[in-house]
């Protein structure tokens, strides 16, 4: 066995040694082009379109504008307005996902007879299909024969117009969003609250420290960094929602629900302004890039003080 | 008076919890008991939890009945097989195909010293943080120019690289988990970097390979934007369908959605389920290793 290697070190060696010293390349590169080709090049290719007054649909050549796109969105007060639309949905949806994420979190916490299987029935939400989820909604908003009308009729007695309705609408959502990714926070929080040692715990419950003592000087401290980085990510992703909104309301009625993605995808794919959309991607793009790099500098630190 | 509360709450804790988790299952429940009404029990004002099932909308789903001839009919297989089998064919060859290339990758960032790899690492993910409807826009000009629209190798290519930067991030934190030396020992004793790889390193994470696989399944699965501006009639996936069935000009078959929302997500929950200890790790990129 032994001298079987031997020989194939001496045969083989200068082709190995080339090969192990190219080895990280080979091994990267696959992944890399794909990802280049795939995302980096588009983006580039629409990088240079917003600059230019162009539609896929029409038969004539881009014609070059320079930052007239961003200049016109900067000041167009309806793409603010959508923007803030956006805004108010993500700080909503990631507010009450928080306050919900973290309650859920103390209830699951302990150990009970099939906690396993409830606690995957509360996780089933987040795996779905938000297509699916908007679609279900939209069926259980139904103002004539949905469920959750009839609840909050025969229940509290009040009539709400739910995604009929331009000022409830967005709460609606919000609820939905809400009920889809609660789970995801309290998932972040039960690991927090995990890994906190158990004599921590029990000194503070022998010191008689009132609830909110534990919480804030022990608890918190401990599920803090988890609880950031979750809400980043969900920040990040109730920001770029587009799946259920489009399936449930489709931005409606009028343009209550319409945050910045709808109203992209509708430049885009409605009105056909290449060159436009290109544009409003692009701040969108700037948005999100900012975010993830506060995701992996948070992440990174999180895992240097575990050591 | 404080432990008397205490000790009350520690007793009804879990059958609070029991009702909490029933009640995010609530609206899954509700779809799938509708996928089971008959027409007539779908839309009341009402809701009705009693009735009696029929599997009529799943058979509306698949088949179809074809007049033959005048009294004489034929079953016919609905475009939606089709769709279903798109959704899975797509998402399980490209998930595959993501993870075999992704590993390679995750492997060598993890184990060989490379200038910038802070920066390779946040250029990976960052193509999967991109909000979808900003990248879209540019894809389908080129999907529109390159002739790759509508076709099945331009959707694999386009989950591929969707699913890449998922596996590479997922895939390297269980080989940072595994330590070095044994590999070391590997290579001492003559073995190729490759070698070593496969035999020794290989072996090691095969839980986090079947764990990411899943995580980056359920991902594709899911996705609806790039299917809805890439795909045609032929490479068309379940999400879109779904869609264009919610605009349907003589009102929505209810009974036909719920079946197709109740097949739909079904595997996805019973992955999530399977995967249930890795899906902190899947939903954090490998960040956080719970």
């Amino acid at each position: 066995m032994n001298d079987d290697w031997g020989e194939m070190m001496e045969k083989g060696s200068r082709w190995k040694r080339i090969f192990d010293r190219r080895l990280a390349t080979i091994m990267v590169a696959p992944c890399i082009i794909i990802l280049l080709g795939m995302f980096l090049f588009p983006l580039l290719w629409s990088l240079g379109l917003s600059f230019y007054d162009y539609s896929v649909l029409r038969p004539v050549p881009p014609r070059f504008v320079g930052f007239q796109h961003y200049n016109e969105i900067i000041r167009d007060p309806y793409i603010w307005a959508r923007f803030a639309t956006s805004m108010r949905f993500v700080a909503l949806a990631v507010g009450l996902q928080l306050v919900l994420g973290v309650g859920l979190a103390f209830l699951m916490y302990d150990n009970f007879k099939g906690k396993k299987f409830f606690m995957a029935l509360m996780l089933s939400p987040m795996m779905m299909a938000p297509v699916a989820v908007g679609a279900f909604f939209r069926f259980m908003y139904d103002p004539s024969f949905g469920i959750i009308p009839y609840l909050t009729r025969t229940l509290f007695n009040v009539d709400i117009g739910w995604i009929i309705d331009p000022s409830v609408a967005l709460y609606s959502l919000v609820l939905v969003d809400t009920w889809m990714w609660s789970p995801f926070v309290m998932l972040f929080t039960l690991a927090g609250l995990l890994s906190i040692p158990q004599h921590l715990l029990e000194m503070s419950s022998i010191d008689r420290a009132s609830w909110w003592q534990r919480f804030r000087n022990i608890i918190l401290p401990q599920i803090k960094p988890l609880l950031i980085l979750a809400l980043l990510l969900r920040t990040m992703e109730s920001f770029r929602l587009f799946d259920t909104i489009w399936v449930m309301t489709g931005g409606g009625p009028g343009l209550a629900t319409e945050t910045l993605a709808i109203t992209l995808y509708r430049v885009a794919f409605q009105h056909w302004h290449t060159g436009r959309s290109s544009a409003v991607a692009y701040i969108m793009l700037i948005v999100v890039i900012v975010l993830t790099n506060l995701y992996l500098r948070l992440s990174m630190r999180q895992e240097g003080a575990r050591g | 008076m404080n432990n008397k509360r205490g000790g009350t709450w520690k007793i009804i804790k879990p059958y609070v919890a029991i009702v909490a988790s029933f009640i995010y299952f609530f609206p899954v429940l509700w779809v799938f008991l509708t996928s089971f009404k008959p027409r007539v029990d779908i839309v009341t004002t009402t809701p009705r939890f009693v009735f009696s099932p029929t599997l009529d909308h799943f058979f509306r789903l698949f088949f179809r009945r074809v007049t033959v001839a005048p009294g004489e009919f034929a079953l016919e297989a609905t475009p939606f097989a089709r769709f279903f089998f798109n959704s899975i064919f797509l998402s399980l060859f490209s998930v595959a195909l993501a993870l075999a290339l992704g590993t390679f990758a995750a492997y060598a960032i993890s184990r060989f010293p490379m200038r910038n790899k802070g920066f390779l690492m946040f250029y990976i993910l960052s193509n999967r943080m991109l909000p979808p409807i900003a990248v879209v826009v540019p894809l389908y000009l080129m999907y529109r120019t390159l002739g790759m629209m509508n076709t099945y190798w331009g959707m694999t290519l386009l989950y591929t690289a969707f699913s890449i930067p998922l596996a590479i991030w997922m895939m390297k934190s269980f080989f940072d988990d595994i330590p070095y030396e044994i590999e070391e020992a590997a290579r001492v004793d003559g073995s190729s970097r490759f070698r070593a790889f496969y035999k020794t390193a290989l072996p090691q994470v095969w839980v986090g390979i079947a764990a990411t696989f899943i995580i980056s399944l359920i991902f594709v699965w899911n996705e609806f934007l790039f299917a809805l501006m890439l795909t045609g009639r032929e490479t068309r996936t379940v999400p879109v369908a779904l869609s264009t069935a919610l605009r349907g000009e003589r009102g929505v078959d209810w009974g036909l959605l719920a079946s197709v929302e109740a097949i739909y997500v079904v595997p996805a929950i019973i992955l999530a389920f399977v995967a249930q200890g890795f899906l902190l790790r899947g939903l954090t990129f490998g960040t956080v290793r719970k």
